[in-house]
This record gives C-alpha cells, structure tokens and sequence, in this order.
C-alpha cells in the first residue's frame, strides 16, 4: 500500500479532493458548547497527507512562524507513523494540538502551498494545520503524557509572568535547560488567553490543561492569584526572592471601545468581559456558575476579528436568537479566520459589512434597547494598500438590539508599566524589546501581546521561545 | 489556598473574617481591595476592601455584608475551612497625607473599607472628625474601633434607634457651615449615600473623595466590566480607582451599571437567604453570633 503511495504522480497527488473537515451539525452545535471541528478520520489524514507534493523548496515552511518541516511531518502522516510526525512538529511547535486549531492557517503556513497555488484557489492547499491537530490528537487518544527530559538543576531561578502561550513556551524551554522556572499568574487558572478568551467550542480546555500538566510534571512552579506589579513587583522579584531573570509575557489586556456616546449603557460588554464570565467563570453552565451573563435575546458584535466571532457564537450559544456582527469594511479584510467565518455563517450569524457604529441607545432605566449605524462604502486605498471605508452621509439607521459586544481590540495591560517605570514602552504602551527579547530593564525580558500587540497564538509562542533561548544563553554566562 | 483564621459575625448581616494571605498581608496600602473567591470551579469572584492586615501574623482582614449570593455563601464559612482564591491588594492606595481636618463618612458597610483610610489619615497628623450612619442601629458597625481613633465622632441612624436621627449628609452639611471647614472628605458607603455626600459639599468645594464599588470581574484592568464614567472620561475603577474626586462621577450611571444582573441576583439571594435561615434554625441558634 505504502509502496504505490511513494509512486503516486504529482499529477495524481493533486486530482485527491481536499478533505473535509468533519464538524457537529450547525443546528445542534450551536445550542452546545462542545467543539465544531471534530478533527480528520485516519483515513482522511492518509489522503490529506498524499495531496502534500512534498515541495523541494517547500514554501510553507518559510511562511510558518516557527518553521516546522512542514513536508516532514506529512509524509510520516502519509506512512501512518504518527509518533514519528509529532516529534517533527513538536521539535518547532510545543504546542501543536493547540496550533492546529487555532493558526490562520490561509494567511500562514497554507497561503504559500504549492497545492493551492496549482488548484488556483487557496481553499484548495494542503490543510497543514488539521494534519497538525490530527498527529497531535492522536497522541492524546493514544499515548501518554510524553514528558520532555530535563537537564540536571542550573542553580539559576527564571520567573515568569503571565501563563499565555508566550509564558508556557518560555517556561518549557527554560525548565528543559534545568532552569528552576516559577510562573505568576493573575488569574486563578493557567491558560491565558486560550482559557479565558477562546470558548471551549473552538478549544477544548482539557488540551491547554494537558499542556500545563506536563510543564508541571517538567518541574516548572505555577503560582495563580498573583499579580505581579501588585502583590510584589518586578524589584522585588530580583532582589528579595531570588529570581535570575524575568520574561514578562502578560498579553494585551485593557479592552478598547468605540468611544461612542451610550457605551456606558447596561447591556453592553467588552468582548473579554462578556468571554471571561462565559468561559473562565463558565457561567454558560447555568443553574451551577455563580457569575450571571447579561440575558439578551438581539445581539450586536463590533469587530471583524477573532474575538468578535467568538463573542458573537458565545452569544447565540447563550441563548441569543439574533447575532449581528457589525464591520467597516466587506468579508475580504475580515482579521478573523476563514474556517470561524465559515462556521459563523453556518450557525446563523447575520453579518453586516461596510456598516459602522454611531451610537447606542438605551431605554428610560439605561438598558439597551437598539444600536444606530452609518452605512460605509470603500474609498481609496490607504497606506497598507487596504481600501478605507468611507461614511455615507445620512445613512444613519436603527437596529433593534438588548445587548453590545465591543470587540474592537486591546490596548497593552497597563498595570505592570505603571508599576514598573524603568522598562521602556512604545507610544501604544507595548513593551520595547531587542531581537532576543531583552527589555531595557536589566536581566528582564518580554514577548508575546505585550510586545507585539494583538498577535497570535504562535507568534506569541515563538516569542516566548526567543527570550528563552536569550535568557538561557544570559544565565549560562553569569 | 488560604485558611479562614477568625470569623466575627458583627451584626445581623455583617461578618468579618481573618485570613492567611502573607504576600497580600505584606504589600496593602490603605485603600485597597482583593478578589475573593470561595473555589475555581463555580464561584464569583468579588471585590472586597482590605478592612486590616497584619503583616507579621500574614493575615489579611475582611469586612462584608451578606447582600447576594456570593456573600452569603461565604458568609457559611468557618474558621479553619479554606477559601481557594484570593487575589490583591488591587486598585491604587489612598493618597494620604496631612491636609488639616478630614471628615470620613461610613455609611453602612462602608465603615469597613472607611477604617484604614481614618488610621491613615489620624497617623498623618490630620484632625480626624469621623460620620457613622446605618439604617439601625442593628446594623451599625465600627463604632468602638473609630470612637479609639477620631477626635470626634457622629453616630445616626435612618430610623433614629440609636445616636442621632438623621442620613450622615446632614452633620455633613453642618460642618462643611461650620469654622474651621473640613479640607477634605472621605465618603464611603452605598452609591447613593457617596452621590448625596458629594452633593452635600459641592456648594462649599471641599474635596470629596469616595471610593467605587462597581461590578468587577478580574480586578486587573483586563475586562472593563468596572468602568464608571468621571468628568466625561470613561475610568477603570480597579486600575484607576477604586477611589475619585466625588464631583466628577456619574453616580447615577454607575448606579444603573450595578443594577445590571439585579433579577439573576435577587433570585439567587433568596434562595441563599432561606437557606441560611434554615440552617441557623435547624442548629437552634445563629451560627457565629457575637
Ligand atoms: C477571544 C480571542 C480569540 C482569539 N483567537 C485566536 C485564534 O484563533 N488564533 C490565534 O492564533 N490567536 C487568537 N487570539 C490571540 C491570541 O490568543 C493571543 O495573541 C495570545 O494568547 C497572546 O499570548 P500571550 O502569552 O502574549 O498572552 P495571553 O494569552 O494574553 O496571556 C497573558 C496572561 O498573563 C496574565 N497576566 C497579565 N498581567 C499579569 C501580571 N501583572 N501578573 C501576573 N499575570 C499577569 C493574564 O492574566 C494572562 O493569563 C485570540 C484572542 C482572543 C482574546
Ligand atoms: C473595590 C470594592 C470594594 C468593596 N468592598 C466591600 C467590602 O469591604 N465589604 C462589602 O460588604 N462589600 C464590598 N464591596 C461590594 C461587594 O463586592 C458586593 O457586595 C458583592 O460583590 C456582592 O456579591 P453577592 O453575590 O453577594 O451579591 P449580588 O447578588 O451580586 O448583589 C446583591 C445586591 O447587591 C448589589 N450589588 C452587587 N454588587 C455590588 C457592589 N459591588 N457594591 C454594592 N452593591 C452591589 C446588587 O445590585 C444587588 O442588589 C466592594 C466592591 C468593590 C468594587
Ligand atoms: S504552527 Fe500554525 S502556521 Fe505553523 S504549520 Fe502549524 S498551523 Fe501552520
Ligand atoms: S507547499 Fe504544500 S505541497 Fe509543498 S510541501 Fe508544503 S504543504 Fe506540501
Ligand atoms: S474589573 Fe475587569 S477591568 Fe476592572
């Protein structure tokens, strides 16, 4: 079988259709908070795996943000040796269950495949990230915690601070080292973002607590319900506990808003307000979560990207009958990913591009009642070569909406700034840093949202794995 | 984890609780507050001021009032049990520092959080004139540790069961009229006690500082659940506050704010409420009564 498989044409690779995604019915799925994708059949993975021409020059790799051998890890897929692909994907990625869901996949390692480009239609390419989550997946159904050897103890103290995917990678390589590694975290559950802000129908928590078990059995400390620049600050860290060196990785925080007037009105939330108390607080477990959701049966989303599609299908979940999401601009310059769109689509979200914002409108008692927008239409490209929605004059127009999600962005977290004056920061309050991660306070080093602003996943983690691998190399010389 | 190392039931619906928490106990600051929650698994999270600390011992103190869910739950918790998460200090400390005569005004509850800041202030050097209102008498808190404190000391009551019959905005008013004038106001207490208070001294402009007690989720500066609308800006009370110039906030907004979940939280307040009675009937006595 395998034989004929190596034989087959590039010609007969590419005549294999794209395998589908399986995913829960869009009717059921969105009265349950259990995941959408349920993730290739073996068999599936097999074909998928053989559409892969296992490019010489393999673009993809270079348009990974952390290079995974890319061909590599397929053509072990495609002999069903599907350890043998997830130590290639882990030797680049620690988190690769968590990547294969969450990537987007059509702006990175898929935009350049070679598949795609000959199929002309980018839909079309290999899809990279669900063989990644199929290897990964595998090993979770079949194999035990694989637990990454570590070197015997440094003497050397690494604290950490803040357990998204910047902290965690940070973390796991330095623990490798033998470093002994501490993580502070504000919140009362590791994660991060990946547990507070991505509902459980997009990522299970069990895989981001699957990844905190090992760190844990690694050796590496987490301490919750600490908020550095608060409960100690940075100095304090360095000088009173010990610590050789601090990566900073606390994401973006503060939550932006519109700035419209009515903002302040019962009924509307920031996306991480309305995300936190639904995930993290789990209040869509009603009858057993303490923390109420605001009830709404009409729901207006502002935003295009990830965040706002999260909201607006945390919502209808929830129990909202209409979700509206709000964008200035049409589907093509939408930030989220596709395949959320797509599943958006699916379940019912009615989206309304090119349409903005005004003001919202609140009843005698202060309560939403309906959300007023301007039509928009696309001007002149602007300096990222985007197309600029420009305002229709007396387009104004009323939606009938109980509640509003702003899901516009974030602003850095400001808390440990204002605590911390000495580490240097760029006009948007993000943290400056050299290419290795090294802030200009001495021995403390940072990476993720905090430095990059609203990122990725994967982008944070190749930073954290950055300042680790600069941090290593500043312990072994001191 | 931190275990619950004294537990006061102070009156009919106010407790007050010592717990362990020596990092918190070693860095608070006048002013402020911790999130509190019982367990990760169901469990609210909310803010409570940090009435006092000792920082040898590594114990924190905590005053509140049963008036939800959340604080009745806790409320049922005994010395020795164990509360899973608590978070802090939070919010920016008090600014302290020697101005004169400073009148603090406690409206119910809000003697609590109030007491740190009189100490603060009384150590400052200040003339310290202290205002105690409750609705009863039954419900008045903190008389003897702020009569050890003030150089002078009101007590009312709505109903006029104990001290003098009045809402605290009246010997306020008496002495903002009065020589020499307060040069600065602390009012802590229910919204709309805050909102009269500042009221009160607008005319004569003192200085009134009062102390938010809006929604909170994390109590970082992460969500914006606690966002108050003062002098036309939009603030987060937890990294921005808790504590405002009284002059500035829309107290009726912030009012409004609170009210959000109000038909959620009464349901699942009385529940707790027979609950605790029933309890407390079934051991034949109120459970941790003075
Ligand atoms: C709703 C939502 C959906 C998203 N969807 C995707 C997606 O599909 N794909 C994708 O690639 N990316 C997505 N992102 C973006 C991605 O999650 C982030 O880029 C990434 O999590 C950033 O990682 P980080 O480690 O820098 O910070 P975070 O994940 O934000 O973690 C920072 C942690 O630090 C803690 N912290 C902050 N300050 C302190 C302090 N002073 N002391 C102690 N702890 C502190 C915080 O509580 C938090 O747990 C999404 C983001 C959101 C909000
Ligand atoms: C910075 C800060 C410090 C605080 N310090 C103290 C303290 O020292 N002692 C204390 O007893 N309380 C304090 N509070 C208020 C306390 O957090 C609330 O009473 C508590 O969250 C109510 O929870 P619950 O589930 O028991 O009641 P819920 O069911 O949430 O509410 C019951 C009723 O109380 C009202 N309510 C809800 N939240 C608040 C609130 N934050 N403030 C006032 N009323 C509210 C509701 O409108 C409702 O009518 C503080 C709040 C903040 C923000
Ligand atoms: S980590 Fe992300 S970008 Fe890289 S191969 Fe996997 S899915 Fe693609
Ligand atoms: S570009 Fe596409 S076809 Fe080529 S190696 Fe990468 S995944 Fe395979
Ligand atoms: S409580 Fe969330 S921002 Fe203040």
């Amino acid at each position: 079988m395998i034989e004929t498989r190596k034989k087959l044409t590039p010609k007969e690779r590419l005549a294999i259709p794209p395998q589908e995604m399986p995913a829960q019915d869009p009717i059921v799925r969105r009265q349950n908070m259990e995941e959408v994708a349920l993730g290739y059949t073996e068999e599936q993975a097999q074909l998928e795996a053989l559409r892969c021409l296992q490019c010489k020059n393999a673009p993809c790799v270079a348009s990974c943000p952390v290079r995974i051998d890319i061909p590599g890890f397929i053509a072990q897929i495609a002999e069903g040796n599907y350890k043998e692909a997830l130590s290639i994907l882990r030797a680049s990625n620690l988190f690769p269950a968590i990547c294969g869901r969450v990537c987007p996949q059509e702006v990175q390692c898929q935009s350049t495949c070679t598949v795609g480009r000959s199929l002309k239609d980018i839909e079309k390419a290999v899809s990279i990230g669900r063989l990644e989550r199929f290897a990964a997946d595998w090993e979770r159904f079949h194999g035990e915690l694989d637990v990454p050897p570590v070197k015997p103890p440094s003497g050397k103290r690494v604290a950490i601070i803040g357990s998204g995917p910047a902290g965690l990678a940070a973390a796991a390589d330095l623990a490798k080292e033998g470093h002994e590694v501490t993580i502070f975290e504000a919140f009362h559950k590791p994660g991060g973002v990946m547990i507070y802000g991505i509902p459980e129908f997009r990522l299970p928590k069990a895989i981001v607590q699957r990844e905190i078990e090992i760190l844990e059995k690694m050796g590496v400390k987490i301490i919750t319900n600490f908020l550095v620049g608060r409960t100690r600050t940075l100095r304090d860290l360095l000088e009173k506990d010990g610590f050789h060196a601090i990566f900073i990785g606390s994401g973006a925080g503060l939550p932006k808003f519109m700035g419209i007037p009515g903002e302040n009105l019962v009924g509307v939330f920031s996306a991480n307000e309305y995300l936190t108390r639904a995930n993290l607080m789990k209040a869509y477990e009603r009858g057993k979560a303490d923390t109420p959701i605001y009830p709404a049966k009409r729901v207006a989303v502002l935003g295009g990207g990830n965040v706002a599609m999260d909201a607006a299908r945390m919502a209808l979940r929830l129990g909202a009958e209409e979700v509206f999401v709000i964008y200035r601009r049409t589907e093509k310059e939408m930030p989220a990913r596709a395949e959320e769109v797509a599943h958006a689509k699916e379940e019912g979200i009615i989206f309304r591009f090119l349409e903005n914002a005004k003001r919202i409108l609140g009843d005698d008692k202060s309560r939403v009642v309906g959300i007023e927008c301007l039509s928009y239409e696309l001007g002149e490209p602007d300096a990222s070569g985007r197309r600029r929605p420009v305002e229709i004059p007396g387009s104004e127009h009323v939606m009938d909406v109980d509640s509003v999600i702003v899901a516009i962005g974030n602003e850095s977290h400001p808390l440990l700034l204002q605590t911390n004056p000495e580490i240097a920061v760029d006009r948007h309050g993000h943290i400056i840093t050299d290419e290795t991660g090294k802030t200009s306070m001495e021995r403390v080093y940072a990476g993720g949202d905090i430095v990059l602003g609203s990122a990725t996943v994967i982008l944070a983690m190749g930073q954290g794995r950055r300042a680790a691998a600069s941090i290593h190399r500043f312990l072994i010389e001191n | 984890m931190h275990k619950i190392v004294s537990k006061k039931r102070l009156s009919e619906e106010v407790f007050r609780i010592t717990v362990e928490a020596p990092y918190i106990a070693e860095a608070r600051k006048p002013g402020q507050f911790v999130i509190v929650q019982r367990n990760s698994d169901y469990a609210e999270r909310i803010p409570l001021t940090i009435a006092d600390a000792d920082p040898i011992e590594g114990t924190v103190t905590m005053i509140f009032q049963t008036v939800g869910k959340s604080t009745h739950k806790l409320a049922e918790l005994e010395e020795g049990e164990y509360i899973q998460n608590i978070l802090g200090p939070l919010g920016r400390p008090t600014h302290i520092e020697k101005v004169g005569r400073v009148v603090c005004v406690g409206g119910g509850i809000g003697a609590a959080p109030l007491y740190p800041i009189a100490q603060g202030m009384k150590q400052a050097g200040n003339h310290l004139i202290v205002i105690l209102g409750a609705r009863t008498k039954e419900l008045l808190i903190m008389e003897e540790e702020m009569r050890a404190l003030a150089d002078e000391l009101i007590v009312v009551t709505d109903d006029g069961s104990y001290g003098r019959k009045a809402l605290v905005t009246e010997p306020l008013k008496e002495l903002c009229q009065a020589f020499p004038r307060p040069d600065c106001v602390v009012a802590i207490g229910p919204p709309i006690m805050m909102k009269f208070c500042a009221e009160t001294t607008r005319p004569f402009g003192i200085k009134t500082i009062v102390s938010l007690n809006t929604i909170m989720i994390d109590g970082t500066g992460m969500c914006g659940g606690c966002r108050v609308s003062v002098g036309g800006e939009t603030k987060f009370v937890c990294v921005d506050g808790p504590e405002f110039d009284g002059h500035l906030v829309d107290f009726n907004n912030m009012m409004l704010r609170l009210s959000a979940y109000k038909e959620i939280e009464q349901k699942a307040h009385e529940e707790c409420h027979l609950e605790m009675q029933l309890k407390q009937m079934q051991s034949g006595k109120g459970k941790g009564n003075p």
